[in-house]
């Protein structure tokens, strides 16, 4: 990690601002022409590279809103959090235990799941990482993070037991996008996960609160000296940081098979989305989760089976390749 | 130490030691509220860890501080500066990703938490330190001269009593030391009281009531700025190379 935070100075030293504009717009124009050349020489039917369009950004939206938790966390405290998927998975076993058990409808379950795991996650920084993130550690919070996700797949094991379950769908139907198929509960999902992701940009621009967490990733120790409970700021952070995988939990639980490892194919997809897109930047990941969903689908058309996660990898090098600070990666 | 009537913050038996040295060798002072405490010393005496010692960075390792009658000692930092016990830094450490208002914002709104009435309070200061020109700029554009004031507009956004200031004019120009000298003194005039660190002994002199002289860690003589720039020991121990 280090090597990124380096490289990221030495090329936004000489001209940051240009820099910064020009490789997003880069990587928009790449993923324009890439999609053109699949409809252009693609040998595919048009209508079938639409609905891997059309499916890929809708993954794309709820991979953001997992990946902007991960990316705040370690923007913020610099924790490699490996619980990650761990925590997904917890919340769609929350989401799936009040739908099946008390009856609540899914959405319903997960506007209460939220603040469950939020809790979860306030908890979590407060009694078992502050101490090590204070003090700078940083393979400390990555072995408890990493230690934290067994013990959550392990429990849920024990206590739901490994047979893949389903939660009940709530809302039916589809609507026909380009002549492509989406579903309402994936257009949920998608435009859910994007205003949360949008009100947690203006929570982070706008207020006191996102304030404080800025200036806590920009400098700890001086945020502590202009009176900033930086304790209370990691902890609220990661709180946030499962919030956001509670909401994606949530939206994509009427369309998920749940098992107890479930989220582990997310904590690995996370990572590259987040490093894809820039350590620690919200808009970053929101990015980078789209590409990645999309590389995803698009990629499913040409590779069979887990072809298409391969093709992922393939991305994420070449990304790393050309600018291995990421897509937004302003890290001075 | 004697009792004095308006002592604010009373250091007691100040130790602080890393393995085999001690940074900070029982230190103890009496600051009297409003008044314009000088700090010098070689590099190495102990000066900058007596601040973070103050400032709830680190936990003394012995002794106690007091803060306008409560035992401040192993309070964490944000506390302290929010108690109103605010220091500043020799090298400039702004919020690289926040401009000038907003890093001052976070100061502010640690008492006054309406956005507006911290925004506009924020503004003040801003002016107060003749920053206004830059009040939306980076800091990674300001100059240095403008970041030590930048430092400073930070650390009077929370409103402190006290003011540790750690070499504010290191960095600075002779033509741009004259101009923050003068904010000093203006801000002390206005109640503030400062403990200074510096090494430029024209600005010590200048600007202090009393000096503390610190070696290797420990209090060589404190006493009137001129006074003790003539003792004897002190002229050895430290001023006889640069002061002659």
């Amino acid at each position: 990690m280090p090597q990124h935070a380096n490289a990221a100075e030495s090329t936004s030293a000489a001209s940051p601002w240009r820099q910064q504009a020009r490789s997003p717009l880069l990587a928009a124009g790449i993923v324009i022409l890439a999609l053109a050349a699949i409809y252009l020489f693609g040998n595919r039917d048009s209508g079938l590279v639409t609905q891997s369009i059309v499916s890929g950004l809708l993954l794309g939206g709820v991979y953001a809103l997992v990946s902007i938790g991960l990316t705040l966390i370690f923007g913020v405290l610099g924790v490699v959090n490996f619980a990650h998927g761990a925590m997904l998975t917890l919340a769609l076993y929350f989401v799936y235990a009040l739908t099946t058990s008390a009856g609540i409808p899914v959405y319903l379950s997960t506007l209460i799941a939220v603040p469950l795991m939020f809790g979860f996650g306030f908890l979590v920084q407060r009694l078992l990482l502050n101490k090590l993130t204070t003090e700078g550690s940083h393979e400390g919070p990555l072995l408890i993070t990493l230690g934290l996700q067994l013990l959550i797949v392990n429990t849920l094991l024990m206590v739901f037991g490994g047979r893949p379950v389903s939660v009940p769908g709530s809302v039916d139907g589809s609507l026909r996008v380009f002549g492509a198929v989406a579903t309402y509960e994936r257009l949920i999902a998608f435009f859910g996960a994007l205003l949360v992701a949008a009100l947690l940009t203006l929570l982070l621009r706008r207020t006191s609160f996102g304030m404080s967490i800025r200036s806590v990733a920009s400098n700890a120790q001086g945020a502590a000296l202009v009176g900033v409970n930086v304790g209370r700021v990691y902890a609220m952070t990661f709180g946030i940081g499962a919030a956001c995988v509670a909401v994606a939990g949530g939206l994509t639980a009427p369309f998920t098979s749940l098992t107890p490892t479930v989220g582990e194919s997310f904590t690995v997809l996370a990572f590259v989305i987040v490093v894809l897109g820039g350590l620690g930047s919200v808009v970053g990941a929101i990015t980078g989760g789209l590409i990645i969903g999309l590389v995803q689908t698009i990629g499913a058309l040409y590779l069979p089976g887990t072809g298409a996660l391969l093709l992922v990898f393939v991305v994420f090098v070449l990304v790393l390749l050309f600018r291995p600070q990421g897509l937004f990666g302003v890290r001075p | 130490m004697s009792e004095r009537g308006t002592s604010l913050l009373s250091i007691e038996g100040l130790t602080k030691r890393f393995a085999g040295l001690t940074a900070v060798d029982d230190i103890g002072i009496e600051v009297a509220e409003h008044e314009f405490l000088g700090i010098v010393g070689p590099n190495g005496a102990g000066k900058t860890t007596l601040f973070s010692l103050i400032a709830g960075e680190q936990r003394p390792t012995e002794g106690r501080i007091v803060f306008d009658g409560t035992d401040i000692t192993g309070w964490p930092a944000d506390r302290v500066a929010k108690a109103g016990l605010v220091r500043t830094f020799q090298l400039m450490r702004p919020f690289e990703s926040m401009n000038v208002l907003e890093n001052v914002m976070i100061a502010t709104h640690q008492h006054t938490p309406a956005p507006h009435a911290a925004r506009h309070k924020a503004l003040d200061v801003i002016e107060r330190v003749q920053l206004g020109r830059y009040a939306t700029a980076m800091p990674a554009s300001l100059p240095t001269a403008a970041l030590k004031r930048l430092e400073l507009a930070r650390a009077l956004a929370l409103d402190p009593q006290v003011i540790l200031l750690d070499e504010v004019l290191a960095g600075l120009v002779p033509a741009e030391r004259a101009p923050m000298i003068e904010l000093l003194r203006t801000l002390h005039g206005e109640g503030l009281t400062v403990m200074f660190i510096e090494h430029i002994m024209a600005a010590v002199l200048a600007l202090s009531e009393r000096l503390l002289v610190m070696h290797e860690g420990a209090q060589l003589a404190l006493g009137d700025p001129r006074e003790v720039t003539e003792d004897p020991v002190v002229v050895e121990a430290y001023l006889g190379e640069d002061y002659a």
